[in-house]
This record gives C-alpha cells, structure tokens and sequence, in this order.
C-alpha cells in the first residue's frame, strides 16, 4: 500500500470512529493539539487513558464485587472514568458511565453490575479501534508519509 | 497579544498581586492547573501551553497548595478539579482564596447545578464542565485582571489606581472576545467610579455610619481568625478584610464590640451545655456563630446552648479551619443573623438541644482550629467535635428563648448558607441556615437522634449549595402549616426558603417543588433584610438538601431539618428526602414542618414535646416526593399540631400573617413558584 493509500484508509477509518459513536469532538481537538512540537501527543494523552481506565475497572469490579457495596466510591471511580473518557472523546464509554451513575445512585447493584460489563465492553471496543488506529498511524509515518491534519467529513 | 504600547514593563506595578504583567499579556500567563485524572490533566496542560500560558500541573492537591504557598507571587490564576481523591476542590478553593487570594477556576465533568452553585459560594471564578475545549481556556485571563482590579479599588491608592487602569486598558486586544470587551467597559466604568470613591472617601470628613453586614462581619471574622484573635489588631485587621471605605476606627471599634461578645460567650460555661442565650443584642448577633460545619451555631448559642461567644469561637473556629479567612465554611456570615434576634426563640433549640445530646453530636465543631481561644469555646477545642457536643451540653435553656428563631430571623443571605466555604463575602453562611441547624439538629435528635443531622448539618452545609431539596413548599397554601423554611428544591444552597413569604399562606409564590428554587438566593436575602422578623426564616433551605452528599441525612433527614429548625421549628422534622440532591424533593421545612421519616415520627413527637411547649410538633412524615410532601404538610395528615403553628404561637414578635406561622422572614412571594 502506498503512502496516499494509507492515508485515505486512515482518514475513512477515522471517519467511521465518529460515525459510529466511538468517537466524539473531542478527540478533535485532541487531534488539533498535535503538531510538529507535540507529534505523538495524541497517542501520548491516549495511553494515559488506557492506563488510568485499566485501574478504575480493576477498581471498580472490586468495589462491585464486595458483598457490601459502597456505592459512594463506584460512584467515585465512574464519574472518574467518565471525566476521562470524555476528556479524549471516548464517547460510548462517556455514555455507559453516565448509566452507570445513575444506578449508583439507585443503589441498584444489579443494574450496576450489569453497566460495569457494558463499560468494559466499550472500552475493549474503543481500545481496539484506536490502537487500530494508531498502527495505521505508524505505518504512515514509517512510509514516509504524514497524518493528515485535516478530517474533511465531505468526502 | 500585546497589551498595547504603553504598557511596558510593568515590573513596578503596584498590583496587588504584585504580579508583573508582561507586553505578551496574556501570554505567559501563570496557570496552576490541579487534577487527579492523569489523561486530564496532560490534555489541560497541552490546551494551556497553547495558549501560550506557562502551564504548571499537579496531580493533587496538597501539593498544588504547598507550590503556591511557596510561591505566592508564582502563579496567576489556579485551575482545580472538583471531585479529587487527596482534597476536595472547594476545600483548595477556600485555601487558595483566604491564604493567596487567587482567581480559581473550577471543573468537573459533573455539571450538575447544585454543584456549580457550590462554586459559585465558595468563590470560584468560573467554573468549567468538562471536557474542557481550549476556548474556554483562551479567555480565563480574564479573571485574572479582574481580580486585579478589584483589588486596586480596595487599594484605595490613586497610584495604584492608575497603573491598575493602565494595565486594564492596556489589555484592550482587538483579538478578545466581546465578552472580553465587555469587561473592559466596565472595568473603565470602575476606574472611573473607584477615582471618585476615592476622593470622597478622603475628603468627606464624617464618613457614613458603617453597618456591619453579615458579609463584613465575615469578613472581618476571617481576617480575625488569620491573625489570631489575640494578634488581631485593628491596623492589621483593616488590612486583610481590604474593603474600601473602611477605617481603622471602624475595625477598631467594632472589634471592641467583639471581643465583649466572646468574653460574655466564655462566661457561660459550655461544658454544662449552659449556653445563655445572650444572643439577644444584635450586635451579638453579629457575632452569632454561624453554623460550623453547616451546624446551627448561632441556633445553638440563640438557644442558649452555645454561647454567643462560643459561637463565634466556633465560627472562628470554623473558619479558621481553612486557615482563617471568611472562606471557611462556618456560616459565619450569617453571624448577624445569629444573635441578632430580638427575642431568642429558643423554644425549639431548648427542647432539641436536649436532644442533642442524645443524639450524635453534630459536628458543629467539626474542625475547628485550635486557634480558638480555650476559655471561650471549650467545646470548640473539641476541633474533632461536633458542635453536637456543644449542643448537648446545652442544657435546655430556660428560655424558651428561642435562639432558633432568632437565628432564623437573620435571614441571612441564604447564599451564605450555601456556601460555606464560599469566600467570605460571597459566601455568607446564612446563619439562618445554621441557625436551623441546630435547633433542627436538635430535632434531629430529637428525633431519635437523628443527629443525621449533625451529620447531614456538616454535610448539609457542604452540600448545601448542592442541596435542592429544598422544599418548595407550597406556600400557595393555606397551609396551615406555615412553612416558611421549605427549601426550595434543588436550589443550589439555598434550602431553606424562608422568606418571608413563606410564612405567609398567601400562597403566593410559595414554594414550588423542585425546581422553583432558584431565587431562593433571592429570598433569602429577603429574609435577611426582614430581620425584624424574628422568624426570618432564613437560609434554612440551604442546608438541606445534603442529600447528594455523602452524608444523607439518616432518616433522610436532609440537613435541611437543622435549618428548618433553625428556622425556629426546631422540631420541624424535616423530612430530608435524603435523595440525592438530584432528586427533588428534599423539601426542607423550614417551618416546624420538619417531616421526617416515619422513624423519626415517633421520636419527634416525643421530643417535640419536650423541646417545645408544645407548640411546635414536628410532624414526622417521611416524604417520598417533594411535591406531595408539601401537600402532606400541608394537608391534614399532620396529626400534630402543626410545629409551625404551634411556634408560632409561642412566638410573639412573628411578623404580622394571619397565619399561625407567621414568619415573616419569608415572604413566600420570593419563591419561585
């Protein structure tokens, strides 16, 4: 595959990541915010995500998991995980977190623990796809090219 | 970004914050951005820089706070989470705004009203949802020249006064946006004016007759605590409280005025719990303590539990808890409500401060500082203590004072309530709002000891501003229950309604469910002015509504039952829905309608009895909706008589209503239907 070629199957994949709600604004302007002095900052902001969201998820199964649950502090990590993934536009994950909030306040555990698969499923999703994503990133640059700045939804 | 021409180094410039604004302004900018969330945090810093400010992060509190200590001229403005593991946000708000008078900026995913309100009392500049976009970031600068020129008026120095001009014209950037130009209209309409205060200031000879508000009474009660009470001096004091206009006379004279209003506190013996009620005078009042912890102090001390003095040591206390300064969540600003009524309606407080006892203290002194001096609170050493200690040991005072009501009379701005951490002026604490508290904590205990109270009085307070289970009583009415107090629903802070109105079935505005709270803010600082009401019933909406906080009210009892108390229904059982905060319905009684949870009905009772001649039955009704609680209250299903009207009676100098709750303090008109 060449350069152009990777390029446009970047911007596609791109593309179908907000089309699909994976993907909000906000990762926009995360995208905006890289340039030539902050090359990877994307892929930098990103991993943090990961990082972070992999030890609220840990946390918040074993908050869920007690046989007393204190629903303060799921509710704690959740509005935690949401203002992350809301922060790099990880907008489905945002969403189930918001669900999730509101059983918190129920107190329903059931239903928390049912959110908890949803959020874990999202996030596995929006991981994949953003790795994804970054690879073809890397390819690109490895070729020679560069990332397009420009997401034009026109096309 | 240039500032313009003239600007120039401004290396002397004499602003306050001794910041040097540079041509680039505002490029380079000094931002302290604070955030638990690592993602979140590295995405700011990156927005920031490409503002061109220079951007330093931290990922908690403590040491955002001890950077800044060290550096108290390093930074410019200061960016801060709301929800973070090691501090709560508006607890480094408070710090920030009482130790280095920074503009602070607030954020959080949570957009939830009653949390933005909370920054707002607290003293927040601004407060962002997240995810922050970096335009929101572009103009944050702004808060910084305000603050500035704020700063300048207090100066009160013409050099001052100009270089502030020049650096706010200087500002003048094409590139900003037409809110940026706004400020910049107005800041030049304050030049102007400040110029003229200033010549008047310094040519009329017979300054006016300086009313201390419960604002400037914070104020001056934070600057106190800074100092120390014993290293309070006039000079110094006019220093810190930096407002134009007032003189080291004034200062001085009215610490006079203070330090006999402790010396009388500390003549009551707190650990007997034998609070006279010495809150009569209003300047006692002044003094009152505002709730600490969102608890009732001055209900307290109006019921004669606590010691004016005592009170204020709390409230001192209290504020000294954030290093002093007005910021501190003591509802000190309501110190004026405190003991500025007439006639201590401590009907309640009496009853309910029994009860207190019982029931688990309420964490009236919850942090208070060491700094208080031994012999005036002795309870208030018990820093770890609730204030519930303090009101237990009240002893029931003779009076049916009831300092509750009194409390309740000040209607202080309910914004105080709300916020107590508010900064100090902004924030007053309503003492109303304490004021319930306390009889409402006793209430609460009474009610079994639903010293939730005390908790949710701690957390009401906090939560107060989020509280918006505010009852919105219908007012509307007839009620027979005059529930002044009902909490607006979810009115950020302001729980309690009482305004005046509420009192008055006219069933005018009345309180509207959820919702129709908004103008509590309004009525509240109706109330305040209503003052001659003893029943101001003030502020009570305020803290109720804890029910978002951690600390519902057992019993769901929102903390809002204590400033119903407060509002001289001490035995208002206030049926703190203890939903969360987004539920609606905490309706807060104000009024004696303090509906409690089943549970606490039959406690109530009994404690009512007790507390009150009898004249004030809190009806324990749990509520399950804001809504039909009203109409519960104000239905028939009150077996009881009702608390309000019961109170009432007792009470004399209510302010003319036909009803039997006449408590003038609220007009129900201020409540937003």
């Amino acid at each position: 595959m060449d350069v152009g070629q990777m390029q446009r199957q970047w911007i596609d994949y791109t593309k179908s990541l907000f089309l699909e709600g994976f993907l909000d604004g906000q990762f926009l302007q995360l995208q905006q915010l890289q340039d030539e002095n902050n090359p990877d900052f994307v892929v930098e902001v990103v991993s943090l995500f990961f990082e972070d969201s992999e030890r609220l998820l840990k946390d918040l199964t074993f908050a869920i998991d007690q046989n007393g649950v204190d629903f303060k502090k799921v509710d704690a990590h959740v509005h935690q995980l949401k203002g992350s993934s809301s922060s790099i536009g990880a907008q489905r994950v945002k969403n189930c977190c918001i669900a999730f909030r509101n059983f918190c306040e129920e107190q329903n555990t059931d239903a928390c623990l049912r959110c908890l698969q949803q959020v874990k499923q999202e996030y596995c999703l929006v991981k994949n796809k953003l790795e994804t994503l970054f690879r073809l990133e890397q390819q690109i640059v490895a070729a020679g090219g560069s990332i397009p700045t420009e997401l034009s939804f026109s096309g | 970004m240039n500032l313009g021409s003239g600007k120039g180094s401004t290396s002397s410039s004499p602003l306050k914050t001794g910041d040097v604004v540079s041509d680039q302004f505002p490029a380079g900018l000094r931002v302290m951005v604070v955030d638990d969330d690592p993602t979140c945090l590295r995405i700011l810093e990156r927005m920031l820089r490409a503002c061109l400010y220079e951007v330093t992060k931290c990922k908690r509190a403590e040491v955002a706070l001890s950077l800044l200590r060290e550096n108290k001229n390093g930074f410019d403005i200061v960016l801060s989470d709301v929800h973070m593991p090691d501090m709560d946000g508006f607890k480094l708000l408070e710090h920030i705004g009482l130790e280095m008078d920074l503009p602070v900026i607030m954020m959080s995913a949570d957009d939830g009203k009653s949390v933005v309100m909370k920054g707002v009392t607290h003293g927040a500049c601004d407060y962002l949802i997240k995810p922050v976009r970096i335009e929101a970031l572009k103009n944050i600068w702004q808060h910084v020249i305000r603050k500035r020129k704020n700063g300048l008026k207090d100066a009160e120095q013409s050099g001052s006064v100009e270089e502030g001009d020049r650096l706010l014209k200087g500002c003048d950037d094409g590139d900003y946006s037409s809110s940026v130009n706004e400020g910049k209209g107005s800041k030049k309409r304050r030049d102007e004016e400040e110029e003229g205060d200033e010549r008047d200031d310094s040519s009329t000879l017979k300054k006016p007759r300086v009313v201390w508000s419960v604002e400037l009474h914070q104020q001056f009660m934070a600057s106190v605590n800074q100092l120390g009470i014993d290293k309070a001096v006039p000079k110094k004091i006019l220093e810190l409280m930096n407002v134009p206009g007032l003189t080291r006379e004034n200062v001085a004279s009215h610490l006079q005025k203070y330090r006999l209003y402790l010396r009388r506190l500390s003549g009551v013996s707190l650990q007997q719990g034998n609070l006279t009620n010495s809150f009569i005078s209003s300047q006692e009042a002044t003094f009152g303590a505002t709730s600490i912890n969102g608890i009732d102090l001055q209900t307290l001390s109006v019921a004669g539990q606590l010691p004016a003095q005592s009170l204020a040591k709390l409230q001192a206390a209290a504020l000294g808890r954030t290093t002093a300064k007005a910021g501190v969540s003591m509802p000190l600003s309501d110190q004026k409500n405190l003991f500025s009524f007439e006639s201590p309606r401590l009907r309640f407080a009496e009853g309910s401060l029994h009860h207190l006892s019982n029931s688990k203290p309420m964490n009236l002194l919850h942090g208070i500082p060491t700094n208080m001096e031994p012999k005036q609170l002795v309870t208030l050493h018990q820093s770890t203590q609730t204030l519930g200690n303090l009101n237990m040991r009240v002893s029931t005072p003779a009076a049916q004072n009831n300092p509750l009501l009194m409390q309740m009379a000040q209607s202080q701005p309910r914004g105080q309530i709300l916020s107590e951490n508010a900064d100090s002026h902004a924030t007053r604490f309503p003492s109303s709002l304490v004021q319930p508290i306390v009889p409402n904590s006793i209430s609460n205990g009474v009610l079994g000891n639903r010293i939730t109270g005390s908790s949710n009085i701690t957390s009401a307070y906090n939560t107060v501003p989020q509280n918006s289970s505010l009852l919105s009583f219908p007012i509307n009415q007839t009620n027979e229950m005059p529930v002044g107090n009902f909490p607006l629903r979810s009115t950020p802070g302001i729980t309690s309604i009482p305004t005046k109105a509420m009192f008055h079935e006219e069933g005018t505005s009345g309180i509207t469910g959820p919702g129709g709270f908004v103008s509590s803010y309004d009525m509240f600082n109706e109330l305040h002015h209503q003052k001659s009401h003893d029943w101001d019933l003030t502020s009570t909406g305020i803290t109720y509504d804890s029910s978002q906080h951690a600390n519902p009210l057992q019993g769901n009892i929102d903390v809002s039952p204590s400033v119903l108390v407060h509002q001289g229904f001490p035995c208002l059982q206030q049926s703190v829905q203890t939903r969360d905060s987004t539920s609606i319905g905490k309706p807060l009684f104000s009024t004696g309608e303090a509906i409690h949870q089943s549970n606490l009905q039959n406690v109530s009772q009994q404690h009512l009895n007790n507390l009150v001649d009898s004249s004030v039955r809190v009806k324990a009704e749990t509520f399950p909706d804001p809504s039909s609680q009203i109409n519960n209250l104000f239905s028939d299903q009150y077996g009881q008589e009702d608390l309000v009207t019961a109170f009432l009676k007792q009470q004399e100098g209510v302010g003319p209503s036909d009803h039997d709750l006449d408590f003038d303090g609220y007009s129900l008109d201020n409540i937003p239907v």
